[in-house]
């Protein structure tokens, strides 16, 4: 299977998707710069963590307007994979991909540490493989992770199981102190309508090996490569 | 040329941490009467344009597109000859 | 030239008189600026390079020691590190966030000038109390730079240490430690070489930001320094991101000759020390500098301190390779002149020469003073410290409880969760520890990170002081499994103007080469930071220590915190009745006083040796160093991470209590040790000579203590946790 990894001007954690690929899940990977107008030959893209033209005006807003993001809409559109991590994420929020907005956590402050997510939805591209009930232990590190929908579009993300994954406590409890931005409902990812675009702010290549503290990340990666291995057949 | 004086805000219902931060803090500082405190921010466009209107037209599409995010801000700007 | 044209910019009238006898006539306004930064204590050491030169320098493992941006250090494979601390004391006390953002910015380009990628950073901050508004809004704004510019760029933040004392109120210090990884047969370095050479200057545009930055950290702050923050410079992460991918395309793919970044002292100082280091002259024409703005006199451009900008020295035909990548990067590069032969720095703007300066006389004839140095009256008094007189502990649980809450010695987590310490997923061990750990990515190899210094130890007793700080540095790398290799300083301290202050810093440097010989750990750079001082009150003499170590084998790598009940609980070394200097005098007793602990440097080794092995031969499930508040302190930071108790048995054998659990005896570690090979790592520590005392085990949910068979400490471990971890968010709120 191949991956894309965009490379967005200040994109930092790029070599870390690369790397995860790569090394970890031993599949073919190749950045894309994002002044390509075209992207062919990938069966899933990462929009890695980092900041994206400094963050400047709101995080994602300059880069959603690269060269390479009408590619990203077509590849979607077509039902190719697409993940979002962390800034990725918020750069699929500014370009309509994903419904919503990332904006300043609660904290007003940078918060990296590890968070726990109750999986809502394992009946997506990205999440068939998790254990259900499974609670996934994957690192946060983000200024502005805290996630808005209005009612209605809440009212929709839910009925359709669009999304994926809510702040939790270890034990898997959604609550309050479990939140560690402000998201409304704890909403730490979420997916389109179709389920192939996802979004969220932990970051999985950060947790998909036992050396660094956690493997429960490398879950979403070996669901992409499944539901592609099936795809195939 | 005019320029477009453009103040972003978040939408009401739409909960600003630092807003609240700084009501707290001038609270801390003995003012009394805060009823709210709100944060946004500030920016300038000047326009090597001259036809209010068309620049009117300009300014609200470029903030549609760029300059804010409708999910979450509200936006009004005003235009002055400079 | 009036008097007060040079003494306005901090020459003296003797150094004036140097000018105009190396130059053979009287500078010009734009020269006498030039001189007047080249020669501050900044970029000049003239203060202390006489003394710095009695470091130890050399080692199998250094590729480069000092003098250029940064240190190398071979690690195998066919790899190197290269490090470096910086301080950026004086910015960050009157523009904190920007004043730590650039100070970080500023390490981050010494590494990548050197050819290697920066792949982590630490910070050394020193407060004063938090319970003074004005520190707490520096503590935080610092703090909030550093990871502002830090996450931004992308460089994780994974560890360092933060302090707080009266003695750094008006002064506070922010060190920058940051670190890269590199081919070693791909060092660059800051030379100028082959006449004829295009010199360009690339990234970011030249403001008019931050001049005579390099003259304001060598003075004094006074009543007005908040009045100069037109002076500091403000930092542009993603400008510096864009930089170093730029360069470091340019430096794998194209042969660069010469690379030196813009920091103190700016234009000046970059083109100075090229021109000096080649041993070539340089033409440069200012009206080529792409300024952000208008009317920039060449007195301006020359001194501007403007961030994220490198200037390079390249052959000709790469010439166009350089403007491409830089194009691709959305960055400015623009070629601003030739190197030349004749040694002379010759500075044209608007068709004219408006500065013709031989390099080396800004750079190596620069003044070398040998001031005086007189011990100071204070230690007469510090030094004695008469036990007797002090009551031993009565509550020992309530002084326990007292010094976990000491935001010196609490949980720093309020700090380093705004830190992206996990950026680039190479971070294995994560602060909090002894010592940060870092895989190095293709290979099975780690590298272990630390800061140390005590401060309050170098002020009583400089010498043993900075030796500890040395000692303690490689202790808690030992303690990570990793084996010590070489250290950069950042030597912090009042006016070398003052005999008392020369005397401190001499015995320092002092103390710190003996351990660094003892410890083989060479010195491959740094910075010195004079002039700390605010009022009439110098900061504690602060020496701060950055250490490298390396783990052959990151797998191996310890942690401190108990990892399951049922494990002994070892100590390693010998207590004595040593309270002099420690944090238990300072908090219980308001004492600054007495000697600090001894160090036999010995023993030391022995010991570090025995850990050493032990993790290695994996009889471990934990190490830590013993340092401020004793061992009881230490007993309950091994408890925290993993919530697991111990209970461990004392005895006196003449000492007090007090110097028993709170005491700051040095070489020691506390180590767990699962029961099967506890022989074993009692066996190794009797083959190294060094004590080992089977204190009690691991478990349960309460630290309990008992001395010669009496309770002394028990406490539930959730009521000392929350103790230690809310003090520093309680005191900022």
């Amino acid at each position: 299977m191949k991956y894309g990894v965009v490379v967005f001007p200040g994109s930092t954690c790029d070599v870390d998707a690369y790397s995860l690929v790569k090394d970890v899940l031993k599949q073919s990977v190749e950045y894309i710069w994002h002044q390509e107008e075209k992207v062919t030959g990938f069966d899933c893209l990462i929009l890695p963590a980092g900041a994206s033209f400094g963050d400047y005006l709101r995080c994602g807003a300059l880069a959603r307007f690269s060269p390479v993001m009408k590619a990203v809409a077509d590849f979607a559109r077509q039902g190719g994979l697409v993940l979002g991590l962390g800034n990725g994420f918020q750069i699929l929020t500014e370009a309509g991909l994903l419904p919503g907005a990332l904006y300043r956590n609660t904290s007003l402050q940078f918060r990296c540490q590890d968070s726990y997510l109750k999986v809502e939805n394992c009946d997506t591209p990205f999440t068939r493989e998790i254990p259900p009930e499974q609670v996934l232990k994957i690192p946060i590190a983000h200024g502005q992770g805290n996630y808005y929908a209005d009612p209605e579009t809440l009212r929709q993300l839910k009925a359709n199981g669009q999304i994926i994954f809510r702040y939790a406590t270890a034990e898997g409890e959604v609550t309050p102190a479990a939140n560690p931005n402000g998201s409304v409902d704890n909403i730490a990812g979420v997916c389109n309508e179709s389920k192939n675009v996802l979004g969220m702010m932990p970051l999985p290549e950060r947790a998909s090996e036992a050396l660094l503290g956690s493997a429960d990340g490398k879950l979403i990666f070996t669901s992409i490569l499944k539901y592609w291995e099936e795809c195939r057949l | 040329m005019l320029k477009a004086e453009i103040k972003v805000l978040l939408k009401q219902g739409v909960l600003d941490p630092q807003g609240q931060a700084a009501e707290k803090s001038l609270s801390a500082l003995g003012y009394q009467n805060i009823n709210q405190v709100r944060i946004g921010k500030y920016l300038e466009v000047t326009l090597n344009e001259k036809d209010r209107t068309a620049a009117e037209a300009q300014v609200r599409e470029m903030c549609t597109r760029l300059l804010t995010n409708a999910v979450i801000e509200d936006y009004t700007f005003e235009l002055v000859e400079v | 030239m009036k008097e007060q044209d040079w003494r306005s910019l901090g020459l003296t009238d003797e150094e004036y008189q140097m000018i105009t006898k190396s130059l053979g006539r009287e500078p010009n306004q734009v020269e006498l600026g030039m001189f007047a930064v080249m020669w501050s204590e900044h970029c000049s050491y003239k203060h202390s390079k006489a003394v710095l030169r009695t470091f130890p320098t050399e080692g199998e493992r250094v590729l480069q020691g000092p003098g250029e941006n940064a240190g190398i250090v071979d690690i195998g494979d066919g790899l190197a590190v290269c490090f470096k601390i910086e301080s950026h004391n004086h910015p960050s006390a009157v523009e904190p966030y920007q004043g730590a953002a650039t100070g970080l910015g500023g390490i981050i380009r010494d590494i990548f000038t050197m050819g290697a990628r920066p792949i982590a950073a630490l910070n050394s901050l020193r407060f004063g109390p938090l319970e003074d508004a004005r520190v707490r809004h520096l503590c935080r704004e610092v703090v909030a730079g550093i990871a502002g510019y830090g996450n931004t760029i992308g460089i994780p933040t994974v560890g360092g240490e933060i302090y707080f004392d009266p003695s750094y109120r008006g002064n506070p210090l922010v060190n920058a430690f940051c670190i890269g990884l590199l081919e070693k047969d791909k060092i660059k370095l800051g030379k100028a070489s082959g006449v004829g050479n295009p010199v360009l200057l690339v990234g970011a545009r030249t403001g008019r930001d931050g001049i005579h930055g390099a003259a304001f950290a060598s003075e004094e702050l006074g009543d007005d320094a908040e009045q100069k923050v037109p002076t500091i410079q403000v930092g542009d992460p993603f400008m510096e991101k864009l930089l170093l991918e730029a360069c470091l395309e340019l430096i794998n793919n194209h042969e660069i000759l010469g690379i030196q970044d813009l920091g103190a002292a700016g234009l000046t100082c970059a083109l100075s020390e090229m021109a000096s280091r080649g041993g070539t002259g340089l033409e440069i024409d200012l009206d080529k500098v792409p300024c952000r703005e208008e009317g920039m006199t060449a007195y301006e451009i020359l001194l501007a301190e403007s961030q994220e900008r490198m200037l390079m020295v390249v052959a000709p035909e790469q010439e166009a390779a350089v403007h491409e990548i830089f194009a691709r990067w959305g960055l400015n590069s623009a070629t601003i002149g030739r190197v030349a032969a004749d040694c002379i720095l010759r500075i044209w703007k608007n068709g004219a020469v408006v500065a013709e300066v031989p390099a080396d006389s800004l750079t190596e004839e620069a003044p070398v003073y040998h001031p005086a140095s007189v011990k100071p009256a204070y230690l007469e008094t510090t030094s004695v410290l008469d036990l007797e007189q002090i009551p031993d502990v009565t509550d020992a649980n309530q002084a326990l409880l007292k010094l976990l809450a000491v935001p010196s010695i609490s949980s720093k987590e309020w700090v380093w969760q705004q830190y992206d310490y996990l950026a680039r997923t190479c971070t294995v061990v994560r602060p909090g520890s002894d010592a940060a750990v870092l895989r190095i990515r293709g290979t099975k190899k780690g590298l272990a990170l630390t800061t140390d210094c005590n401060s309050r130890y170098v002020y009583l007793d400089p010498y043993t002081g900075a030796q500890i700080a040395v000692a303690e540095a490689a202790r808690n790398l030992v303690c990570s499994g990793a084996e010590p290799l070489a250290i950069t300083d950042c030597l912090n301290f009042g006016s070398p103007e003052k005999p008392e202050i020369f005397w401190q810093f001499r015995q320092a440097v002092e103390g710190m080469s003996a351990a660094c010989r003892a410890l083989k750990t060479p010195v491959t750079g740094g910075n010195v930071s004079f002039y700390n001082e605010s009022g009439e009150e110098a900061i504690y003499p602060t020496p701060t220590v950055g250490m490298v170590g390396l783990l052959e084998d990151v797998e191996q790598h310890c942690t401190q915190s108990f990892k399951a009940p049922g494990d002994y609980v070892v100590l390693l070394g010998e207590t004595f009745n040593e309270l002099g200097g420690s944090e238990y005098l300072a908090t219980c007793h308001q004492l600054v006083k007495g000697l600090p602990p001894r160090l036999d440097l010995a023993k030391e080794c022995a010991v570090q040796k025995t850990v050493l092995t032990a993790i290695r031969q994996g009889l471990l499930h934990s190490a830590h160093d013993l340092s401020e508040g004793g061992l009881a302190v230490a007993l309950a930071e091994c408890c925290f991470e993993h919530e697991i108790g111990a209970k461990v048995e004392l005895a006196t054998h003449g000492l007090r209590l007090d110097s028993l659990l709170f005491g700051e005896s040095q070489s020691r570690i506390l180590v767990s040790v699962p029961a099967e090979k506890l022989q074993a790592l009692l066996q190794l520590a009797a083959d190294n000579q060094v004590p080992a005392f089977t204190l009690g085990k691991t478990g349960g949910e309460r630290l309990q203590i008992q001395v010669d068979g009496q309770m002394q400490i028990a406490l539930p471990l959730a009521e000392a946790k929350a103790t230690w971890r809310e003090a520093i968010p309680c005191l900022l709120k």
